[in-house]
């Protein structure tokens, strides 16, 4: 059995209304493989964004905690989480997020100027990353100037260029049309087969769920269940047809 | 497995602290940001100009009516005279003048730290970004303190250049061909050295505060801003 690489344990986020205590996530435990791909499933306002919150190290939890290749994120100083982030996560969100004033080279460069390399080399790095995701001759234009299929690739780049050991995706696909969503998720799953990058998705989009080792399905700040490949496929078939439309 | 990974479970001191970024990188990364939102940038610079184009009109103003009136020419006396200027009096300085001054400096001091606020909510979202990617609190306080002092001392500078042509046209018009004869270049350079060193003083520490704001917001909260 392969390592794990992240260990989520009882982890709880409570968050205080007043005289009430709303639970965003009621004690959530997970073990991620390394080299695993996996798709956190769950309606709007399930916990789904909060759990993949802890997990790049972009909140803390009220109790419970969450490890890194065996590092606590509760342990580690700012600048030391800001390295874990830099070195060890790549982030791709749902609406690109790419540095609308930086062209293409300049928003893969400046992951790169923040491991530590000089201006000069992380542009030499980020535009052969650039061309690895199929956008060698566009690395000048600006984010406004690319298609949305085109942006997302941008910004998968960055996320590769640091050759983290886990992509964090959040709805990767969420701003895209159905074409350019499966290409992008066709990307990610060569990244996943060719570098042995951890990948953990929240997602709405079942064409996602396919490319899965396993499902995380969450609701109301709770696991609901969690399903394996081989399960996977045949949950999809009963889904297509009743909710999604 | 859990036993396995539970037993070589590392101690946070192993994981290196993430670099700093120098100033001259984040001197340029910012200096192609400023130029790139040229337009809300110069929206941005348009109180600081305004205020120094103020301050420098009325200090030039000031020298040249003082040499004018030193000069002490019958002809020219009356003209001053006539402009309202007490001749006899041996300080120029009103004291409602400067006090409009300070007014109008305190109201560009405002204005940048307004303007700079605004630049920073409207970014929180890119602030978060590059946390994701790895920014240290100190590299956003770098990078919003240069903008602010970068678009400070461009705005000073236009501000400088707007308020003494303003104020030699002004003067020419008034006193003709006395002003050139007797012009105070000393005092003006002064003047405008003082105006120059206002501005980019007042941009500078504007923008502290902004700069401390925009790092403190959490990468969480900048990604929860929806399009």
């Amino acid at each position: 059995m392969s390592e794990t690489i992240i260990r989520v344990r009882d982890v709880k986020k409570i968050y205080r209304m007043g005289a009430e205590d709303v639970y965003a996530l009621r004690g959530i435990t997970v073990d991620i493989k390394k080299g695993e791909y996996v798709s956190i499933m769950g309606p709007s306002g399930s916990g789904k964004s909060t759990l993949f919150n802890m997990i790049g190290g972009l909140d803390t939890p009220t109790e419970g905690d969450v490890s890194i290749e065996g590092y606590r994120l509760s342990e580690l100083t700012p600048r030391q989480l800001a390295w874990v982030r830099c070195h060890k996560i790549g982030f791709i969100f749902q609406s690109f997020n790419l540095i609308p004033t930086m062209t293409a080279l300049e928003n893969v460069a400046i992951a790169r100027i923040f491991y530590g390399l000089t201006p000069a080399q992380a542009r030499r790095d980020a535009a052969k990353t650039l061309e690895r995701v199929g956008l060698g001759e566009r690395i000048h234009h600006l984010p406004s100037e690319v298609s949305g299929g085109q942006q997302q690739r941008i910004a998968i780049a960055r996320a590769l260029v640091n050759e983290p050991d886990i992509i964090l995706a959040d709805e990767p696909t969420g701003n895209l049309d159905l074409h350019t969503g499966e290409e992008i998720i066709n990307l990610i799953g060569e990244m996943k087969a060719n570098f042995g990058i951890t990948v953990i998705t929240a997602t709405h989009d079942m064409k996602m769920l396919s490319a899965s080792d396993s499902v995380v399905w969450i609701n109301d700040g709770a696991i609901e269940r969690i399903a394996k490949k081989g399960e996977i496929e045949i949950e999809i078939g009963s889904i297509d047809g009743s909710t999604l439309a | 497995m859990q036993q396995k990974s539970s037993t070589s479970l590392a101690v946070g001191h192993d994981i290196p602290e993430q670099v700093r970024i120098p100033w001259s990188t984040a001197f340029m990364i910012s200096l192609a940001g400023v130029r790139r939102r040229l337009l809300r940038s110069l929206v941005t610079m348009a109180g600081v100009v305004l205020a120094i184009a103020f301050l420098s009109y009325m200090l030039v103003t000031g020298n040249i009516t003082a040499a004018l009136v030193e000069a002490n020419i019958s002809d020219l006396n009356v003209i001053l005279q006539s402009a309202g200027v007490d001749i006899h009096a041996a300080d120029h300085r009103d004291t409602m003048l400067l006090l409009l001054i300070g007014l109008s400096l305190f109201t560009c001091l405002v204005g940048i730290i307004n303007a700079m606020l605004m630049a920073v909510t409207e970014r929180i979202k890119e602030i978060g970004t590059l946390k994701c990617l790895g920014a240290l609190d100190s590299f956003i306080v770098k990078s919003y303190f240069i903008e602010s002092s970068l678009q400070g001392v461009f705005g000073t500078v236009l501000g400088l250049v707007i308020g003494l042509l303003v104020a030699l046209i002004v003067a020419l018009y008034g006193y003709g061909r006395y002003v050139p004869a007797h012009f105070p270049v000393a005092s003006v350079l002064m003047s405008l050295g003082k105006s120059f060193l206002m501005g980019t003083l007042l941009s500078v520490v504007a923008s502290i505060a902004p700069a401390y704001w925009a790092a403190k917001k959490e990468p969480v909260d900048a990604m929860r801003v929806e399009e």
